[in-house]
């Protein structure tokens, strides 16, 4: 910046900012856009957990937590999906040294896993239904399927976003804003990872032992 | 073709949808249609679809789409009025043995669709349109971070606005109030498409209003000019800036609740039925969680409007900018701490009411010392009774009455015996037309001639100013007081013929505010007839303070030239102080965003998903709703978005433009 903020009596002053880059159009600011996103995004998800909590022990005489939460099979989707994180990680710094390869291998991998979570969850919710434990038998379960619901939706938008990042990579390289997209992709992400330790813990471990 | 494949297509749409039994929707279908034919033809003949889409449809230029979001509130404006009229008049005949002329079921959708288009459809792309146009000319940008998403965003609340409207003619519109409470607008209370009307338009319209405040937000924090530190930032921005957080913190808890009684709606879930453990209260919490926080988001923007203007007016730097500032803050805060008070009577017990009772109360004093500050800055102020200013004196005489009985109704003992009542009606009526409208009219007459070039005509100016604010006292003063003694709202008939009076000089009053609304629709014809006469040439037609004042009447598609450099916090007023001088050469090329018709093309799609959700269409909300995804993601693979204005042209526009501007 070529600008003075002094003002002292007589000197010029100097009223414009006369660099020739500022071309930039806001681009600074999708990092900072992307995370006001994300804490609407997190508000999303407080209100669930709220009307969760307000609900969680009406059961309406159907099933509780212990009867139908099968926690091996939500710890093996905790792990997929922890292990998705750690894989994104994998794939930044290849991605900051500029190499397409590495990174798109690991975007791939975290895809991968993500979309087992996502398979697990759909198996989970299957089995419910079938047992007579879906989403109408009470508001108890109305709060968890929407809760678990809403996260799995998050997800399927991450592989989506995975997926489009891949080609997008294949097409132009890392490029500046190819790899603005993928820091924004990886800030949603985590923050996935983020919200399902929320569900994890107070959804199923808390609904099992209590 | 079988009744399942009619099923099949059409949902539950049918003949018996469209009201043609119904004389007064009918006549209303007919003018619109008859309007609607007439602008659409008019438009062809002078070919001017074309210049609209590119020109304005598919611009991401802040300016035309503060523009576009003001002309969709003034139209939404007058449907809303037009109910308005509709229950005054019934109000005001039907007593004793004459029913009116509106039955029960049609009244409910007024008072329903009154509200409902008023905050969602009125204040807010008013408010929006207004910041979206006013401040990046004000911190000094040549637009908003993300210019995409802000065209998005306007044609996302305009699909909204569009879909509330096709409730008029194709099926009805909820009768559940402007917030349809649950349980009453659960499935089994109200089956019919009304609600699912309301809960589609308001969820397409809340994702565009909190994707533009997030990108509000992103602006002011990342595209202030050099040297506009936040102490030197416009007041107008600051409450922009506070108003957006805040719309960013309450619109999930309101997108939320939808969805949840949504799930409700069409799934079957048990969120806040009556039956299997459903909790109807806290669809209450959630949507007051929004709710309050609401009038916040609206009128802190009308705070920052009366605060550049008083200055301005005045000639004075505004009195205690610094507790403006943290004024402004303090109510963002608290306005999240209050919500609970719009429903004391549901016995969450002396404590908790204590404390929102108590955080209600508190709220009033950052706001008086915002109208003390006012009064300060106009204290020995060389004051120019323009119009603008006469809006900020109406607004103080009003609006601290609307206060002071906010005040009252914060005490929850006085809240058991006033809830529900006329009363609170005329409170907030007091408050957001006293404290948002007349802020908004403040703001368009004030900024029309940055937005056209030239002032709006000043005598039909006056006509609305003077049958607004006479037209409110007349219309709300009687619904105070029968509110006092009782009268409930959202009632079509009444028994009691004594309160009859009180109820004819209210619809006396709103034909004098419908007064009003035809002087503010005149000013518009009269300023344009007399545009050469009213002409702004100098940039600065007021004696401004502030940057938006530094550029010619309409500014150019790139706002500045140069990027201004700010040294003082009335930046301006600084530069013409100081002797000023525009620069006339060296222009440089600009880069640019390049419009977009993606915006509308995903509103459109939005509005058809909606449409075909409501009137379980199936295939209609399956096919949208897949095309919406693949448009969101194609638009990602394009990655020619901006362009650049040579700087040739610059020139030539600049050379053009500011012989006559202030600083040539």
């Amino acid at each position: 910046m070529t600008h003075r903020t002094t003002d002292a009596p007589g000197a010029a002053i100097t009223w414009h900012h006369l660099d020739a880059d500022d071309h930039d159009h806001g681009g600074g600011a999708t990092v900072l856009g992307f995370w006001i996103y994300l804490m609407s995004d997190a508000l999303i998800f407080a209100s669930l957990f709220a009307m969760f909590g307000v609900v969680s022990t009406s059961y309406a005489g159907g099933p509780v937590p212990r009867q139908i939460f099968d926690l091996p099979l939500v710890a093996l989707n905790t792990a997929l999906l922890l292990a998705s994180s750690i894989t994104f990680g994998q794939a930044m710094p290849h991605m900051e040294a500029g190499r397409i390869g590495p990174t798109r291998l690991w975007l791939a991998v975290t895809g991968v896993l993500g979309a087992a979570f996502v398979g697990v969850e759909l198996y989970e919710f299957s089995h419910l239904i079938a047992e007579g434990a879906g989403p109408q038998r009470s508001a108890f379960l109305s709060a968890f399927f929407t809760l678990v619901g809403t996260h799995g939706a998050h997800v399927t938008v991450g592989l989506i976003w995975v997926v489009t990042m891949l080609v997008q990579i294949g097409q132009h390289g890392l490029t500046g804003e190819i790899r603005r997209r993928v820091v924004c992709l990886s800030m949603f992400w985590h923050f996935l990872d983020i919200i399902w330790i929320g569900v994890f813990n107070f959804v199923y471990l808390y609904g099992v032992i209590r | 073709m079988t009744e399942t494949t009619l099923k099949t297509i059409f949902g539950r749409l049918g003949w018996e949808s469209f009201p043609i039994h119904e004389p007064i929707l009918f006549g209303t279908f007919v003018v619109v249609a008859l309007l609607g034919l007439a602008i659409v033809g008019a438009v062809t003949w002078f070919r001017l679809w074309g210049y609209l889409w590119r020109e304005w449809f598919t611009s991401v230029d802040h300016k035309k789409i503060g523009i576009m979001y003001i002309i969709l509130g003034i139209i939404m404006l007058l449907r809303g009025f037009a109910d308005a009229l509709m229950m005054r008049v019934q109000q005001a005949i039907a007593f004793g043995a004459n029913e009116g002329y509106l039955p029960a079921h049609h009244y409910d959708q007024i008072f329903t669709a009154h509200g409902t288009i008023m905050i969602f459809f009125v204040a807010i792309p008013l408010v929006v349109g207004l910041i979206n146009f006013v401040m990046p000319l004000q911190i000094g940008a040549r637009d908003v971070a993300f210019p995409f998403l802000n065209n998005l965003s306007f044609w996302l609340t305009a699909a909204g606005a569009v879909l509330t409207m096709t409730s008029l003619f194709i099926g009805e519109f909820a009768r559940t109030g402007w917030l349809s409470y649950a349980p009453l607008a659960e499935l089994s209370y109200s089956p019919d498409t009304g609600v699912d009307y309301y809960l589609w338009s308001l969820q397409i319209a809340g994702v565009g209003t909190t994707l533009s405040a997030i990108n509000m937000v992103a602006t002011i924090i990342k595209m202030r000019a050099p040297g506009m530190t936040m102490m030197k930032l416009p007041v107008f921005c600051w409450t922009a800036l506070c108003s957006n957080v805040l719309a960013i913190a309450i619109f999930p808890a309101l997108t939320v609740a939808f969805f949840l009684l949504m799930l409700d709606r069409y799934v079957g879930t048990n969120f806040f039925t009556n039956e299997l453990g459903g909790a109807p209260m806290m669809y209450w919490n959630m949507v007051w969680i929004w709710g309050h926080p609401e009038v916040y988001v609206l009128v802190l923007p009308a705070f920052g409007i009366y605060s550049e203007i008083t200055s301005t007016f005045t000639g004075k730097r505004l009195f205690g900018y610094t507790s403006m500032v943290y004024a402004t803050v303090v109510i963002t805060i608290l306005s999240y701490l209050v919500w609970l008070h719009h429903f004391f009577t549901m016995g969450a017990g002396p404590a908790v009411n204590s404390f929102f009772g108590i955080a209600t109360m508190v709220i009033s004093i950052p706001t008086g010392a915002k109208v003390f500050n006012w009064l300060f800055t106009m204290y020995r102020g060389d004051i120019r009774f323009e119009l603008p200013m006469m809006w900020v004196v109406a607004f103080m005489l009003t609006f601290v009455v609307g206060g002071m009985t906010g005040v009252l109704l914060a005490i929850p003992p006085a809240d058991f015996v006033l809830h529900n009542s006329l009363f609170l009606v005329a409170h907030f009526h007091n408050t957001i037309i006293g404290g948002v409208v007349f802020g908004l009219f403040a703001a368009m007459v004030y900024w029309f001639p940055k937005a056209f070039g030239f002032k709006l005509d000043p005598f039909w100016g006056k006509v609305a100013f003077w049958g607004w604010v006479v037209g409110y006292w007349v219309a709300w003063t009687p619904i105070y007081v029968v509110g006092l003694m009782g009268t409930a709202r959202r009632v079509h008939h009444f028994d009691d013929p004594s309160i009859q009076p009180y109820f004819v000089i209210a619809a006396i009053g709103a034909l004098i505010i419908l007064v009003g609304i035809l002087g503010f629709v005149m000013s518009i014809v009269m300023g344009f007839v007399k545009r050469e006469e009213l002409r702004d040439t100098t940039g600065d037609p007021w004696g401004g303070r502030t940057l938006e004042w530094s550029t010619s009447s309409p500014p150019p598609a790139y706002n500045f030239a140069f990027l201004p450099v700010v040294h003082d916090l009335d930046a301006w007023y600084d530069m013409k102080a100081r002797g000023y001088q525009r620069p006339v050469d060296e222009f440089r090329p600009i880069y640019m965003p390049r419009n977009t018709g993606t915006g509308v093309i995903l509103a459109g799609l939005s509005l058809a998903l909606g449409f075909g959700m409501v009137w379980y269409m199936w295939w209609l909300a399956a096919l949208t709703f897949v095309a919406l995804l693949a448009v969101a993601v194609g638009h990602t693979f394009n990655f020619k978005r901006d362009t650049f204005i040579p700087a040739a042209e610059v020139a030539a526009t600049e050379n053009a433009r500011q012989p006559l501007a202030v600083g040539a």
